[in-house]
């Protein structure tokens, strides 16, 4: 039997990574740092009319636009005189499996079919993991989850808990683990053990399966208005969802539209730390992926990253969790459209984004996810309440990771934090040379 | 219940790492404690109580052994309690 210490399997590593996904990364490297990045993308994707022809096999995409009025209208209120874009919202939620995520799933569970391989392995504690399963069920094929999910107390977050049904209910094994890095650790024992396909989030076709999300952005805005959105705004996490939502819109012609980066502001929190990990309301769409991904896309796993936010990303923006929770009520409440809190993040930044812009410019909120039980503001809150977190209305500006959240009075105390783009560039830089020991 | 039988559907524990054992650049107060897995399946001894060595069959179709810590484990996610910081926002709206 082969040794499994953490050790011996991480050395194993990029053998187990090359027999699960077929892929070699190392073609594409030259020079000290660089790698070849369109040319893997060239090599390990389909064009366009391809990957809409394999969504369409499995239930995905072509999802409705809409237009937020009774939000924009609320926004134009309190905004400067002449100031509030109008707001569109893409219900990705009505994809296979309720996210967007079914996107990227659906090409990388194709890929594995067509490739031989029994079954996908998939290591996330979000709504990929549904994904994966869902398209894995049409396409015959077996799935395994791997899910961090608990506090050493096995105490785990209702957000994840949920996934873990969804994935059941789409008939994939959910392996369940305690707080740590060593996630990644046991998706290579497994995908080693079983032989099955690496179904990672940031392979080339995983991004490319996001290209057809901004592709129908970009045509279902021009079809309605004569032309393309201003900005469209993207939760920004692993950076999958930016980067691929980016690449369609300019794909489809969409070369002057803002793509403005959101997440939920955690800074503070540790993501690896046992004591931390359920003082947080929110398990993506947060600062806690964003901003190491941004800054060190290959820290995934794959060698090489698909996901590459720099190259794609005007602005990048935080809000925080209470403000993320008052817009869910707002798209149920004004909007009738019940979802879940995390495909939100887009939309509270949004909202104060518009206030900023012209009333007739046009910004594109581009996903929602599916809602339920654990998945939903007031399971997420009670659970905050009960890990000793202080719920309360106020002005958002109270906020802080970890202590509160402060869910804001009005749609005016939505306040945008910028990060610094040429911070993050340089960055990145430094983190290439430190890794790359230069 | 605490008697599982064969083909119950129930969920086993294994520690997979122990804290000694742990990946280097784990913070402190997650490394004090062992990595958990918990996998559920369908229970292949022919009986079991709750904490005995067992072997279950998962929806994947494999085979894992592990301590038997649930027999039919319950999805105990809800919606929660009523949040009154959420109720309220409803009414302001309308108000508005």
């Amino acid at each position: 039997m082969s040794d499994l210490s953490y050790k011996a399997i991480m050395e194993r590593k990029n053998e187990i990574m090359k027999n699960a996904l077929g892929i070699d990364y190392e073609v594409y490297e030259y020079g000290k740092i660089a790698f070849d990045y369109e040319r893997m993308m060239k090599e390990n994707s389909y064009p366009m009319e391809k990957i809409q022809e394999i969504q369409r096999e499995t239930k995905v995409g072509n999802t409705p636009l809409f237009e937020l009025e009774n939000i924009t209208n609320l926004v134009r209120k309190y905004a400067p005189k002449g100031k509030g874009a109008r707001i569109f919202i893409k219900d990705e939620a009505a994809n296979a499996s309720g996210s967007f995520k079914a996107r990227r799933a659906a090409i990388s569970v194709y890929e594995a079919q067509k490739r031989g391989y029994k079954g996908v392995i998939a290591a996330t504690s979000g709504n990929y993991g549904a994904a994966v399963a869902s398209q894995a069920a049409m396409r015959g094929l077996k799935c395994i989850v791997v899910q961090e999910v608990y506090d050493s107390r096995k105490v785990g977050q209702p957000e994840i808990l949920e996934k873990a049904r969804k994935c059941e209910a789409y008939g994939a094994e959910v392996v369940q683990l305690t707080v740590g890095p060593e996630l990644f650790y046991m998706f290579l024992r497994l995908l080693e053990e079983t032989g099955f396909f690496n179904a990672s989030l940031y392979t080339p076709f995983g991004i490319g399966g996001v290209e057809t999300l901004g592709y129908e952005i970009a045509n279902q805005v021009y079809e309605r208005e004569g032309k393309y959105p201003d900005a469209v705004v993207v939760t920004n996490a692993g950076g999958g969802n930016l980067t691929g939502t980016a690449r369609g819109l300019l794909k489809a012609g969409a070369k002057d539209t803002k793509v403005i980066g959101a997440s939920v502001d955690l800074s503070g929190l540790h993501m690896a730390s046992d004591k931390d990990f359920n003082r947080k309301s929110f398990t993506t769409g947060h600062t806690g992926f964003g901003v190491p991904f941004t800054t060190m896309p290959d820290r995934s796993d794959v060698p090489r990253n698909a996901a590459r936010v720099l190259r794609y990303m005007d602005r990048y923006v935080t809000i925080t969790q209470g403000d993320v929770f008052y817009v869910t009520e707002l798209l149920a409440q004004l909007e009738g459209l019940e979802r879940g809190p995390a495909g939100n993040t887009s939309l509270a930044a949004a909202i104060a984004l518009a206030a900023e812009m012209d009333q007739d410019e046009i910004i594109v909120v581009q996903e929602t996810e599916y809602t339920g039980a654990g998945k939903h503001p007031m399971p997420q809150l009670t659970f905050a309440k009960s890990n000793g977190i202080e719920i309360r209305r106020g002005d958002s500006k109270e906020n802080i990771p970890g202590k509160n959240i402060v869910i804001p009075n009005r749609i005016d105390q939505i306040y945008l934090q910028d990060l610094d783009m040429m911070k993050l560039r340089t960055d990145y830089v430094r983190n290439i040379t430190v890794r790359k020991d230069i | 219940m605490n008697k599982a039988r064969k083909n119950d559907w129930v969920e086993i524990e294994n520690i997979v790492l122990t804290p000694d054992e742990r990946a280097p650049q784990v913070p402190d107060d997650t490394k004090a404690t062992p990595l958990m897995m918990w996998i559920k399946g369908f229970l292949m001894d022919d009986e079991a109580s709750i904490g005995d060595e067992v072997s279950v069959k998962t929806l994947s179709g494999r085979i894992v052994k592990g301590k038997l810590v649930e027999i039919n484990p319950r999805h105990v996610h809800d919606f929660g309690n009523p949040v009154h910081e959420l109720l309220e926002i409803g009414m302001e709206l309308k108000e508005n």
